[in-house]
């Protein structure tokens, strides 16, 4: 019998193990900017090729999600909010997440390529080269900026399914990137807020830990605010559209408004309400980057029923 | 006597060994899916082999 398949505690691996190794709830975004990022592309892809590419973008994910929690296993033990991942309560050994993630990294960019073309695989192998080695190895123990930088690689999903379909990097790939970037630090800092001890235990740089929750909260603001014109720069090309825009107003009010009612909260009013504030900032963010990706979709299936809208500004990089 | 018998590791395993079972199906369901489509799409195979012939003369 191989000892690959046997957890740390002696008991076979359960295949539910395996998909928590995979962070099936980061999975669940990258499939679905991707799926955006494939469908808003101005070129057609056979249906079979679209799922196929959707489905290995995610297994990409998956693998550097296994590979994350390969490497941080000895922090992930420590926190409250990790502690039951598979590898720390011991029912995945490190060396099968190793094994699993690195298969499956080679595995999604090799089909990935077969199935659409060797820029969206190379962007594919990029996305896990920076989240397990630049963001997982480096970054996250190194600088208060980890999530920062790191956020590059969660924000590529949507300009790997645009280079899936069209073979190319545009302006609109680029501009969907650029909102995940904004939107992650805030998402992250609004949870390293209620969860700051884990970090500080840990050991984890967190804006949080390094700099206090005031300066965290200040950023938050500081970044909501900067995501406003980044999501009307898309409202305003060639794959924005009047549901977008609308989206856009609605969603950038409510997250400039929860960001403002977080920076002017102090860490007795957390601890009254248990961080009530900072909880729902981080639900909303989640909605949030839904919402304007269900926008752009929404968006790309009136132009293909109806056809271009008139004197809509679709402007382009100069 | 029987000319099979189960080892109780099978028992144990048997819902994994479903599961990777139903993977690598789909997973080859998913390449002949690939190549079916690829293969209808067949302009993407013809790269030019030194040798001249009526389609490149299109």
């Amino acid at each position: 019998m191989s000892e690959t398949v046997v957890a740390k505690d002696g008991s076979d691996v359960e295949m539910r193990d395996v998909v928590a190794l995979l962070k099936p709830r980061v999975m669940s975004l990258v499939v679905f900017t991707a799926a955006v990022g494939i469908i808003a592309a101005p070129a057609p892809m056979h249906p079979i090729l679209a799922m196929s590419s959707i489905l290995f973008i995610a297994v990409g994910a998956g693998a550097s999600g296994a590979l994350n929690m390969w490497w941080d296993a000895d922090i992930d033990a420590l926190m409250n909010r990790t502690r039951n991942r598979p590898i720390p309560s011991g029912k995945v050994a490190r060396e099968d997440a190793v094994l699993i993630g690195g298969f499956l990294s080679g595995l999604s960019v090799m089909m990935l390529g077969l199935a659409s073309n060797y820029i969206a695989a190379g962007l594919l192998a990029f996305t896990i080269f920076f989240y397990v080695v630049i963001y997982t190895m480096f970054l996250k123990r190194l600088t208060p900026q980890n999530i920062v930088i790191g956020g590059a690689a969660g924000a590529l999903p949507p300009v790997i399914g645009w280079a899936a379909v069209t073979g190319t990097i545009a302006w609109e790939g680029v501009l969907m990137f650029l909102l995940i970037f904004v939107w992650t630090p805030p998402h992250f800092w609004s949870l390293a807020l209620f969860s700051n001890e884990d970090y500080a235990k840990a050991e984890v740089p967190m804006l949080t830990v390094t700099h206090g929750t005031v300066a965290t909260r200040r950023n938050i603001f500081v970044y909501s605010l900067l995501l406003i014109p980044v999501s009307l720069l898309l409202a305003v090309s060639s794959i924005g559209g009047p549901i977008y825009l609308a989206v856009a107003i609605v969603m950038n009010a409510a997250f400039a408004l929860r960001a403002w009612m977080i920076v002017t909260r102090g860490d007795r009013d957390c601890r009254a309400d248990g961080w009530l504030a900072e909880r729902r900032f981080f639900r909303l963010s989640l909605t949030y980057l839904f919402a304007m990706f269900a926008g752009l979709a929404a968006d790309t299936a009136l132009r293909s029923a109806f056809g271009e809208f008139p004197h809509w500004p679709a402007w382009t990089w100069p | 006597m029987t000319f099979f018998r189960e080892h109780e590791l099978h028992i144990r395993r048997r819902r994994r060994n479903a599961w990777v079972a139903g993977a690598l199906g789909c997973f080859a369901l998913l390449v002949f899916g690939i190549t079916v489509v690829k293969m209808s799409d067949g302009h993407l195979m013809e790269g030019f082999d030194h040798a001249v012939r009526p389609s490149l003369l299109e």
